[in-house]
C-alpha cells in the first residue's frame, strides 16, 4: 500500500471536518482526543500550580510571600492531579480509544453515554477552574475536616461539587467498560486471550463503579455540613471528625490503584512487543490486577497510622498493605521474566516502560515503609510520603501513560512521531523525575513536613536540589508536547502495524476507519503471539 | 547538608533500625530489578546473537517461588513495625502527664504545676513523659522527628503520645496536619533538661496555681461537688444531695456502665461524661447529670480532669 494510498483514504479523522462532526460525535476514537485535549490541558494547569510550589520552596521563608497563596497552590496541584488528570488519564483517552479495537468491537456499548461522560468532565473541570480563578481553596485535595466544613473561607462548595461532578463522569466510563467488556468481544476473543491492558481497565472500571459513589456521598455530607450546619463531621456539633477520613480513604486509596492499574496495563502491552515474546505469566498478572481491585478496598486505614484510631485496626490495615504490594510484586517480576530471552529493541515506548518499572519499583517499596507502623509514624505527613505517593503516580502512572501514548501514536494519529526526540525525552523525564522527587525522600526521613510554605533553614540544601530537579523534569514534559504536536503535521505516515505488534487493533488501518473494521475479526492466536525469536531474527 | 537526625529518645534508635532494616531490603530489591533489567537489555538487545534457547514452558514454579518469598519478607517486616507501634503506642502507668491543647495556629502546654507555655515544652530526661492532647478547632498533628513520633490532636477529644526522652538539648516540634493558612507557623521548640534543671524552671516559671488546685475550685465553681461530694467522695442520701458516683479513685479504674460493658476510666472516659454524661452512663445511677458541652474551655476541663485524677479514696473529709 503506497503512501498516497494512505494519504487519500478514508479514517475516522477524515470522516467530518466541522465542529459538529466532533463535539457531537459517538465514536469512541474521537470521544478519546476530546479527552486528550482536555486532560493534556489540566496536566497544564497542575504542572503550572507544581512549578510555583517548586519555586516557593527554594529559600526557607518561601519565595511566595503568603501563606495562603500557597496553600492554594499545592491543593489546586492535588486537585487537578488526581481527578482531572491522574484517575480518567489513561482510562478515558487510550482506554476509549482502544477498548472496542482491541475486542474487535464496533463501539463502546454505549456511545453517547460516552460523549455524555466527557461532557460531565469537561463541566466539572469549568466548575473547578472556576473556583481556582473565584479564589482558590485552601484546604488540601484531602478536604479534612473540620478544617473544611466549618473554619476553612475558601470555595470549598464549588470544588468539592466539580469533584462530585467529575465522579459521575468516572461511573459513566467505568459502567461503559465493564459492559463492553463483557458483551462486545469478537468471535473467539475469550476472557484469557484478551489482552491483559483491557483486564486492568476491567479491574479499573470495576473500583470506579464501587469506590466513586462513596466518594459522592461523602462530599455531599461535607457540603451540607457547611452550607447548612447538619452535623457529621465537625466534633462542636456533634459529629466525628475521623469519620470523614474514613469515608474519604475508602474512595481515595482503591483511586490509588484506579490511576495505576491502566499503566501496570500499556507496560503488560508494550514489554512484550518490543521483547518480541510472550507475557511472562499471563494468568498470574490477570490475577494480580483483580487481586489489587479487591485488596485495595480493604487498606484505606493506613492513611490514618498515626490519626486516632485503635491499635487493632492499625495492625489490621498494616498486614493488609503488605498484602497488597505483593501482587504488584508478582507483575514487576513477570515483565522482567518477559524481557529474559527476549529480542529487546530499544523504542521510545519501551524506554518509557522500562523507566516506569524502575520508578514504580521505588515508589513500591518506599510503600513498604509507611505500611511498617512504627516506621509510618515517623514518616507519614512529611515529604516522604510525597516522594513515595508521587514515585508511583509520576513515576508510575504517568510514564506509563507516556509509554502507551507513543506506543499507540501512530494507531491514532496514523503518524510516526520522531524517534530520536521520544528517546531523549523518555531519559530526560527519568532523569528529571529522581532528581525532583529522590532528596524529598530524604528530607522527610529529617523530618520536614508536607504542606509548609516555610521551612527551617536546614532543609533548604536538599529542596534546591527538588525545585532544580524539577526544571528538568518540565523539560522532559514539555518535549513530547511539542515534537507529538510536529509530528501530527510532519510525521512520517505509520503503517497499520509499525511495532509488529500482536493484538486487534494492529489488524486494522493506522489510522482506523471509524467502522474500526471492514468485517468483524475472529480471534484464534492467544495472546501476545508473537513469532518464536529464530524467525522474528532478522539478519541485516 | 546535614542527613543525621538526632536520636533523643529511647525509641528513636529502634525505629531508625526498622528503617534501615526497610533501606537494606529496598536496595537488594532494587539492585535485583535494575540489575536483570540492564543484564536483560545488554544480553536479549535484538542484534544479540545470543543463544535464546527454548521457548519457556510452564512459570508457575517461579511464580509460586516470588509469590511466596517476597510474602515471607513483607510478613517479617510487618511484624517488627507492629510489635514496636505497640509499644509507641502504651504509656508506662508511670508517666509524667503534661497536657496540651492546640489551636489555629500555637501550642498551648500546661505542666501539672500550672506553669503555662506557648510553643514550646520544657520537660525532664530520663523518665516517661506522656502528653494528653486535644484541640480547640481544626485537627493539629504533634510530630517532633527527633523522638520519631507523631499524632494527631483532634478536636473534641484526647489523644495521647508518650516518649522518654534520653539526651537534653532543643528539638523541632511541627505541626504535621494541615490546619490553615498559618500550618506552617504552628511550630516550636521542645526543650529536654535534666530532672535538677527541670525542676529549676517549673520552679521559676510556677506564676500560677497547680493544675490540680486550679481543678478543685473549679469542680467547685461548675457545681460539681453539689452531687459528687467534696473530694468526689460522692453524693449520699445521709445529706440531701442527689445520690452520684463518687470519682476519688475513679482515674484507671474499671467502670460498669448501664449497657453492662466496662471500660477504664481514662481522660477520654472523663471528659465524655462531663462533656456527653449520656454516651456512657455508669450503671446504678439515675441520668441526672447534666451535660457541660460549650461551657468549660479546653483548658479548665483538663485542669477539672487533673483535679478528679488526684483524687484518692484516703482524700475522704
Amino acid at each position: 500500500m503506497s503512501v498516497t494510498d494512505l494519504h487519500t483514504e478514508k479514517s475516522y479523522l477524515t470522516d467530518g471536518f466541522t465542529l459538529r462532526s466532533w463535539l457531537l460525535t459517538t465514536d469512541h476514537k474521537r470521544i478519546a482526543l476530546l479527552y486528550l485535549g482536555s486532560i493534556t490541558l489540566f496536566f497544564f494547569v497542575g504542572g503550572l500550580a507544581a512549578a510555583l510550589i517548586r519555586y516557593n520552596l527554594i529559600v526557607p521563608e518561601g519565595m511566595i510571600g503568603s501563606a495562603e497563596t500557597y496553600n492554594k497552590l499545592f491543593t489546586m496541584h492535588g486537585v487537578v492531579m488526581v481527578w482531572f488528570f491522574l484517575i480518567p488519564a489513561i482510562p478515558v483517552t487510550l482506554g476509549n480509544f482502544l477498548v472496542p479495537l482491541m475486542l474487535g468491537a464496533r463501539d463502546l456499548a454505549f456511545p453517547r453515554l460516552n460523549l455524555a461522560s466527557w461532557y460531565l468532565f469537561v463541566l466539572a473541570g469549568i466548575v473547578a477552574l472556576y473556583s481556582v480563578v473565584a479564589g482558590g481553596v485552601d484546604t488540601g485535595w484531602t478536604f479534612y475536616t473540620p478544617l473544611t466544613s466549618a473554619y476553612s473561607k475558601g470555595h470549598v462548595v464549588a470544588t468539592v461539587v466539580a469533584i462530585f461532578i467529575a465522579g459521575f463522569s468516572s461511573i459513566a466510563t467505568g459502567l461503559n467498560f465493564i459492559i463492553t467488556i463483557h458483551q462486545l468481544r469478537a468471535p473467539g476473543m475469550t476472557w484469557y486471550k484478551m489482552p491483559v491492558f483491557l483486564w486492568s481497565l476491567y479491574a479499573t472500571s470495576v473500583i470506579l463503579v464501587l469506590a466513586t459513589p462513596v466518594l459522592a456521598m461523602t462530599l455531599l455530607l461535607l457540603a451540607f455540613e457547611r452550607i447548612f450546619h447538619i452535623g457529621v463531621f465537625d466534633p462542636a456539633i456533634g459529629g466525628d471528625p475521623l469519620l470523614f477520613q474514613h469515608l474519604f480513604w475508602f474512595y481515595s486509596h482503591p483511586a490509588v490503584y484506579v490511576m495505576i492499574l491502566p499503566g501496570f496495563g500499556v507496560i503488560s502491552e508494550i514489554v512484550p512487543a518490543f521483547s518480541s515474546k510472550t507475557l511472562f505469566g499471563y494468568k498470574f498478572v490477570v490475577w494480580a490486577s483483580i487481586s489489587i481491585a479487591v485488596i485495595s478496598f480493604l487498606v484505606w486505614g493506613h492513611h490514618m497510622f498515626v490519626a486516632g484510631t485503635s491499635l487493632y485496626s492499625a495492625l489490621v490495615f498494616s498486614i493488609l498493605s503488605f498484602m497488597v504490594a505483593v501482587p504488584s510484586a508478582i507483575k514487576v517480576f513477570n515483565w522482567i521474566g518477559t524481557m529474559h530471552n527476549g529480542f529487546i529493541r530499544f523504542d521510545a515506548p519501551m524506554l518509557y516502560a522500562i523507566g516506569f518499572i524502575g520508578l514504580f519499583t521505588m515508589g513500591g517499596l518506599t510503600g513498604l515503609f509507611v505500611a511498617a507502623l512504627a516506621a509510618d509514624v515517623h514518616l507519614t505527613q512529611t515529604y516522604f510520603v510525597v516522594a513515595h505517593f508521587h514515585y508511583v503516580m509520576v513515576g508510575g502512572m504517568v510514564s506509563a501513560f507516556f509509554a502507551g501514548l507513543h506506543f499507540w501514536w501512530p494507531k491514532i494519529t496514523g503518524r510516526l512521531y520522531p524517534e530520536m526526540w521520544g528517546r531523549a525525552g523518555a531519559v530526560i523525564m527519568f532523569l528529571g523525575f529522581n532528581l525532583t522527587f529522590f532528596p524529598q525522600f530524604l528530607l522527610g526521613y529529617l523530618g520536614m513536613p508536607r504542606r509548609y510554605h516555610s521551612y527551617p533553614p536546614e532543609f533548604q540544601v536538599l529542596n534546591v536540589l527538588s525545585s532544580a530537579g524539577a526544571t528538568v523534569l518540565a523539560v522532559g514534559y514539555l518535549l513530547p508536547l511539542a515534537y507529538l504536536t510536529w509530528s501530527l503535521l510532519y510525521g512520517k505516515r505509520a503503517s497499520a502495524n509499525p511495532w509488529n505488534a500482536t493484538g486487534l487493533e494492529w489488524k486494522t488501518q493506522s489510522p482506523p476507519l471509524t467502522e474500526n473494521f471492514i468485517s468483524t475479526p475472529v480471534v484464534t492466536d492467544p495472546p501476545y503471539h508473537y513469532p518464536r525469536p529464530e524467525v522474528a531474527q532478522h539478519h541485516d | 547538608m546535614n542527613l543525621w537526625l538526632p536520636q533523643a529518645t529511647t525509641d528513636a534508635a529502634e525505629v531508625d533500625y526498622l528503617i534501615i532494616a526497610l533501606v537494606l531490603v529496598s536496595c537488594a530489591i532494587l539492585a535485583l530489578v535494575f540489575g536483570l533489567i540492564l543484564l536483560y537489555m545488554i544480553k536479549y538487545r535484538a542484534g544479540s546473537g545470543v543463544d535464546r534457547g527454548a521457548p519457556p514452558e510452564k512459570t508457575w514454579r517461579l511464580e509460586i517461588a516470588w509469590t511466596v518469598a517476597t510474602l515471607l519478607i513483607f510478613f517479617g517486616l510487618f511484624v517488627w513495625g507492629a510489635d514496636l507501634y505497640v509499644r509507641l503506642f502504651q504509656p508506662p502507668p508511670d508517666a509524667l502527664h503534661i497536657y496540651v491543647v492546640g489551636k489555629q495556629w500555637m501550642w498551648k502546654v500546661e505542666h501539672q504545676g500550672g506553669q503555662h507555655e506557648i510553643n514550646s515544652l520544657h520537660l525532664p530526661i530520663g523518665r516517661p513523659i506522656q502528653l494528653v492532647m486535644t484541640s480547640e478547632d481544626v485537627i493539629h498533628d504533634f510530630s517532633v522527628p527527633a523522638f520519631r513520633i507523631k499524632h494527631d490532636v483532634l478536636p473534641g477529644r484526647y489523644e495521647a503520645l508518650w516518649f522518654q526522652v534520653e539526651k537534653p538539648g532543643t528539638y523541632h516540634l511541627f505541626c504535621t496536619q494541615l490546619c490553615g493558612t498559618g500550618h506552617a507557623s504552628m511550630t516550636g521548640d521542645i526543650v529536654a533538661m535534666p530532672a535538677p534543671e527541670y525542676e529549676l524552671w517549673l520552679a521559676q516559671n510556677g506564676a500560677g496555681e497547680p493544675m490540680v488546685a486550679e481543678g478543685r475550685i473549679l469542680f467547685m465553681r461548675y457545681g460539681c461537688s453539689g452531687c459528687h461530694g467534696g473530694n468526689g467522695a460522692g453524693g449520699s442520701q445521709s445529706v440531701g444531695a442527689v445520690r452520684a458516683p463518687a470519682l476519688a479513685g475513679l482515674y484507671g479504674s474499671p467502670v460498669t456502665l448501664v449497657d453492662g460493658t466496662i471500660v477504664t476510666a481514662d481522660e477520654r472516659y472523663i471528659r465524655d461524661c462531663v462533656l456527653m454524661p449520656e454516651k456512657r452512663r455508669v450503671a446504678g445511677y439515675p441520668p441526672l447529670m447534666p451535660s457541660f458541652t460549650g461551657q468549660i474551655n479546653e483548658e479548665n476541663l483538663l485542669r477539672i480532669i487533673a483535679y478528679i485524677k488526684s483524687l484518692t479514696p484516703e482524700m475522704q473529709p
